[in-house]
């Protein structure tokens, strides 16, 4: 790849010694958030290219919490779209009946934190029994668990039932979208990279090592689905009150389809994958719309033609360098010192 | 007498979903893997079905020997195209190449014809009435006919050479081809198999509840999966415990409750289930290393 393409390696250079300066992080936020701001504030871009924008990183919140599940800790999770459901409900709910009139924008952090309290809650539930029940089992719980979530919904008449609920003003604006997005995306990199990350992968590799090896399995399975969740919940917040409108049937199982595909599209434990993943496919929906029915026919047949020429998706269990702790980096400089010395290293 | 009526329904709706459980089990079985699009197989087997009634105007059972016939080799061409080259990738991939198969079935219909269809009746529909009770003769034949499939099934995979071959791949991958065991050739005659009897589920199905569209499959497929998790996936007679088991929960709990409940009751019973015996009603644990 790298003779065919000469281009491909200064460009791989220029990149690395980009992402390997100290100030890449603080100056993409930065420009991220003004990015935005302006983008709202004075409609940089029109309504509906933002609108693209909201719904890529709710995409990016929902596929990098899934990851923490399926990607890092190796379960399958089906049921993300019954966290998202809670997460949404319960924002909306707060907007709606309890923030007093006028102050919605002001408290909305508060509504959609709370979104996210409720999912991690049933996050709690769904994480027990993951105790014993493992593998195909676990999909089964967690899928259970979302068409319990929906079929409640449907016959609480308070929530409007299976007409859904309607009144949540449009809230979700792109700086908050980005907000949300960089917390979530911050949050799971640290986690995954800390003690506690260990943790997790040792639960993928092999759960009685780890246990031998004194990983708590149930804390670390109980912590990994609540923050899972709550993040989801925090994305289902933002959905509803982007769309202003939600009705159970929008989080059954083909939601959660759609957030698998992006996890496993994007690569399994890697938050760079998820990201690639949610923006990939959420533009390419876009960008195929005037195909109209036909678009969701390529789409599958694209994503089975990549799970076969690629496996493991874009960026399975591969990081890109902005993402990378910082000895992570060094043991690599290190290990490629070594290399150039010594012609070749064994180890 | 209205238990026994609802019995009965459970037993029609606990006879298809056993069909399509078995399609599940035995890929699972075969390959550990989940093949998520056979609840669109089951969806193609009903749609296949419209068309042989309406424009072919076949009566019932060519119509069903048809639909079987067509949704066996669609199931094998699935498998060759697009699992074959996954057989060593790691198995999230072929999952995942399963829903994307099943997403473009659904859709791929769903563009070919975008609207619910209804299936014509294929048989002369009577009814019979034991004071109450009301048992109509479409609801005896789906019951028959799906309980002489499976006991057709049971037969191949207990009896013969082939199924004895099936059986052994399932044990070990390994070895078992350098017994003579033609492994590709089983495996598809799996999926034939399994895809086959998804087909005539969906089939019978359009013929009990006649108003079919692209996405019927996907609620019925993900039904038929809990019922062979609940009866031990892998295991060929617990899919159709599974599946008569799930049935009845469903009616009874239409019959009793308000019947926006039924899914609510049914899958709180399988959480139930699944905390109380993790591998199903028949599985057996797998025994883990150490």
């Amino acid at each position: 790849m790298q003779k065919l393409f000469p281009a491909y390696s200064t460009l791989l250079s220029r990149w690395h010694t980009l992402a390997g300066n100290p100030f890449f992080w603080p100056v993409f936020m930065v420009a991220g958030l003004l990015f935005c701001v302006a983008a709202s504030a004075f409609e940089i871009l029109d309504l509906y290219l933002q609108l693209i924008l909201i719904y890529v990183g709710i995409n990016i919140i929902l596929t990098v919490s899934l990851n923490l599940i399926n990607g890092y800790m190796g379960e399958f999770s089906v049921g993300h779209a019954g966290f998202m459901a809670v997460g949404a409900y319960v924002a909306s709910l707060i907007t709606i009946h309890v923030f007093p009139q006028g102050a919605e924008a002001m408290l909305f952090p508060l509504a959609i934190l709370a979104g996210g309290i409720g999912a991690a809650l049933v996050g709690f539930m769904v994480a027990i029994p993951s105790f014993k029940t493992r593998g195909d089992y676990l999909a089964i719980v967690t899928l259970a668990f979302c068409m319990i979530v929906k079929s409640v919904l449907e016959n609480i008449d308070a929530v409007g039932g299976p007409r859904g609920m309607l009144g949540m003003e449009k809230l979700t604006t792109l700086p908050w979208v980005f907000f949300w997005t960089a917390l979530s995306v911050w949050v799971i990199r640290n986690l995954v990279y800390s003690n506690f990350g260990r943790g997790v992968l040792a639960i993928r590799e092999d759960e009685i090592a780890g246990d031998l090896m004194s990983v708590n399995t149930r804390q670390v399975k109980i912590i990994a689905f609540v923050v899972s969740s709550f993040f989801a919940g925090i994305a289902g917040g933002l959905y509803a009150h982007a769309l202003q409108f939600i009705n159970p049937r929008m989080f059954d199982i083909i939601k959660s389809t759609d957030i698998l595909i992006m996890v496993y599209l994007g690569g399994i434990a890697s938050i760079a994958g998820s990201i690639i993943g949610a923006v990939v496919f959420t533009i390419l929906l876009e960008i195929l719309r005037p195909l109209g029915v036909w678009r969701m026919v390529f789409m599958p047949l694209m994503l089975v033609l990549l799970m076969i020429y690629r496996p493991r998706g874009i960026m399975g269990l591969m990081e890109a360098r902005p993402f990378m702790p910082l000895r992570d980096l060094i043991t690599e400089k290190i290990w490629r010192r070594k290399k150039k010395e010594t012609g070749n290293v064994s180890s | 007498m209205y238990i026994f009526q609802q019995a009965l329904n459970g037993l029609q709706l606990g006879s298809i979903y056993a069909l399509i459980a078995l399609g599940y089990t035995m890929v699972y079985g075969i390959l550990t893997m989940i093949n998520f699009a056979h609840g669109d197989l089951f969806m193609v087997g009903a749609f296949f079905c419209f068309l042989l009634a309406v424009y072919l105007r076949l009566s019932f059972i060519p119509t069903l020997l048809l639909s079987i016939l067509g949704v066996s080799c669609l199931g094998v061409i699935i498998e060759r195209l697009a699992y074959k080259p996954l057989r060593n990738a790691p198995r999230v991939s072929a999952i995942i190449t399963a829903l994307g198969v099943g997403i473009f079935l659904e859709n791929f219909t769903l563009a070919l014809s975008p609207y619910s269809k209804a299936v014509p009746s294929l048989l002369d529909n009577t009814t019979w009435t034991l004071g109450s009770l009301s048992i109509s003769s479409l609801q005896i034949l789906i019951i028959l006919l799906s309980l002489i499939l499976m006991v057709i099934l049971d037969f191949i995979v207990q009896r013969t050479k082939t199924g004895m071959a099936m059986r052994a791949i399932s044990w070990d991958k390994t070895i078992v081809p350098l017994m003579g065991v033609p492994v590709n050739k089983i495996i598809s005659l799996t999926f034939a198999v399994g895809a086959g009897l998804g087909g005539a589920a969906g089939m019978m199905y359009s013929q009990a509840y006649p108003v079919i569209d692209p996405y019927m499959g996907i609620m019925v497929g993900w039904k038929a999966f809990i019922s062979a998790v609940i009866g031990g996936i892998g295991n060929i007679r617990g899919a159709m415990i599974g599946g008569f088991i799930l049935g009845a929960v469903e009616i009874m709990t239409a019959a009793f409750f308000p019947s926006t409940y039924r899914d609510f009751v049914a899958f709180t019973l399988l959480l139930i289930l699944l905390i109380v015996k993790p591998y199903g009603i028949l599985g057996k644990p797998h025994p883990q290393k150490m």
